[in-house]
């Protein structure tokens, strides 16, 4: 109804402004989980695969892990961030005293988890680029999946966390839906070649199986229908969910 | 007018928390809203700002019906709620600087408001420190400056002073009154009757979602009571023979074994019960009738009128 991009940006910069404060502890660790699993599983394990894809297991792994760098910093940020600061903080209906609306509220707040998810991801692929293993210039295409997918991500959480009465379920969205999308969405295999074809359809659902297309496409340069559908998966669910979360936000705000 | 609420009422499903209020409250003054938890105190404030929307009845704050412009009002008013709101890993200094640029405030008035709020409400000697480590007054005095970063002409104190010690809370009803010096409007909830007879020049007493008695608290005093309040332990039986031949008070309330007389001149009703009780084991007590003594008159439901 009513979205004042100033007063969403006065919301951004509030948790910029507390992330300045806290980001060695809460960027670290999320930052560092991609680079053990290239380290580990792309050159341990990649040592004994002669190749993958065409290409090294370590350059095969690399597209997928951007995106989940990209998803991680997403998801931290509208599940457990966002659930302390709307149930325990009340941090919201200190900003409904003055000027500010639920619609910037929520603009302000997915805007915030597309930079988070944007340092996480890009710091990534600085680490895979100094690793030689994105090839330069084409990968750099990958550079708008990163936003795209912290866009997706910050949705689908963000959805959640406005269903839940107790923080205690996010580990069920941890455990039984943010970690089964990292192994089965083609991060660490190529997902056409291990299913059958009626399966390859049900696949497509898995939301992060679009961004890591997408950035397998941008590694080889390569652009396709397949593209086009997995930009429109994102930008789809991404405004369902967003547009269900607005009535929600306002709801829990506003009585 | 400021604020101008007319018939509002506000329904949870089935539970009714304001049950159709009428309420003036003039520039400049302070005025406080009183009930116990539960009254429909809070609720009331949420409709002014806007963050609850009446069930049927309309408000207007600056004349400005809130239903339909509450960014326009929301800039000209400061809410200090219930619970303190801090980002507790920043500094006041911080906190204060991020809750301007909800207002929009921008460099250098941003720098300047910041600057003269830590003076006013006394907050330089742990300006820069993490919030998390202040204690329960000092984080109290930075939710209020925290409201006031708009300047705003009326200031809405929901329980300004709960759970604070008795010199913060002098302090605080000092800044209340510097405020109101200044030109700004309070409104401020309270269950402390002392609170509101100290700071507020009119007041409303709210139970069950209606307002049962509005006015100065003196007038209110008056009016319900009487100037005087004697208050002496004694079984109702005991009653009769003790006050016999004393001239009838104008209003009694008795809780449990203990009596309250509200009369217009205590004197010859003190003589004689000195008289009548020389040892004072009834634990006399002569003292002004308070707003307290109205609030029990008017909602209390474990007390009998007289």
């Amino acid at each position: 109804m009513s979205l004042s991009v100033p007063h969403a940006v006065a919301v951004w910069r509030r948790n910029a402004s507390m992330y300045r404060r806290i980001w060695m502890l809460n960027i670290l660790p999320n930052f560092f989980e991609p680079v053990l699993y290239l380290l580990s599983i792309g050159i341990g394990v990649g040592a004994y695969v002669s190749q993958m894809g065409g290409m090294s297991y370590a350059a095969f792994l690399a597209p997928g892990l951007v995106c989940v760098a990209a998803m991680n910093g997403a998801s931290f940020e509208v599940t457990y961030n966002i659930f302390v600061r709307l149930n325990f903080e009340k941090q919201y209906d200190a900003m409904l005293t003055t000027p500010i609306q639920p619609d910037d509220v929520l603009v302000g707040e997915i805007l915030w988890a597309i930079t988070r998810s944007s340092i996480y991801g890009t710091c990534f692929f600085i680490v895979v680029a100094l690793f030689g293993l994105a090839p330069m210039p084409e990968a750099l295409l990958v550079l708008p999946v990163i936003p795209l997918t912290g866009l997706l991500f910050a949705a689908i959480g963000i959805a959640f966390s406005l269903r839940i009465q107790t923080i205690d379920l996010y580990s069920f969205y941890f455990t039984l839906f943010l970690t089964p999308l990292f192994l089965f969405s083609d991060v660490f295999f190529p997902l056409k070649e291990r299913l059958a074809g009626g399966w390859l359809w049900v696949a497509e659902a898995l939301p992060l199986l679009h961004p890591v297309r997408l950035a397998r496409s941008a590694f080889a340069a390569r652009a396709d229908l397949t593209a086009l559908w997995d930009v429109a998966y994102i930008a789809l669910l991404s405004t369902a969910l967003l547009l269900w979360a607005r009535g929600a936000v306002r709801g829990r705000l506003m009585s | 007018m400021i604020v101008e609420v007319r018939g509002a009422v506000k329904r949870f499903g089935e539970r009714v928390a304001v049950d159709g209020i009428d309420l003036d409250v003039p520039a400049g003054i302070c005025f406080g809203l009183l009930g116990p938890n539960g009254a429909g105190k809070t609720t009331t404030l949420r409709m002014l700002y806007g963050v609850s929307r009446p069930t049927a009845g309309t408000i207007r704050v600056f004349g400005i019906d809130i239903a339909r412009d509450p960014r326009a009002v929301r800039a000209r008013l400061g809410v200090t709620l219930q619970e303190n709101v801090l980002i507790e890993a920043l500094s006041p200094l911080e906190n204060l600087r991020v809750f301007g640029r909800y207002h929009l405030l921008r460099e250098p008035l941003l720098s300047r408001r910041v600057d003269a709020l830590v003076d006013f409400l006394e907050l330089r000697s742990h300006a820069t420190m993490p919030v998390q480590r202040l204690s329960g007054g000092f984080k109290r005095r930075l939710a209020i400056a925290m409201s006031l970063m708009n300047e705003p002409e009326l200031l809405v104190l929901d329980e300004p002073t709960t759970g604070l010690d008795p010199a913060v809370r002098l302090a605080l009803w000092t800044r209340v009154r510097d405020l109101r010096a200044r030109g700004t409007t309070v409104l401020l909830t309270t269950h402390y009757m002392d609170e509101a007879q100290r700071l507020c020049d009119r007041v409303a007493i709210m139970a069950n979602g209606t307002i049962i008695a509005q006015g100065p608290p003196a007038e209110l005093i008056r009016t319900t009571l009487a100037p005087e309040a004697v208050e002496i332990d004694c079984d109702p039986e005991e009653e009769s023979a003790l006050l016999d031949g004393t001239p009838p008070p104008r209003h009694r309330l008795r809780t449990g074994r203990r009596v309250m007389l509200y009369v217009d001149d205590a004197t010859a009703l003190v003589d004689r019960l000195h008289q009548r009780d020389p040892g004072n084991r009834r634990a006399l007590v002569v003292r002004p009738t308070n707003l307290e003594d109205v609030f029990l008159r008017l909602a209390g439901t474990s007390l009998e009128g007289a």
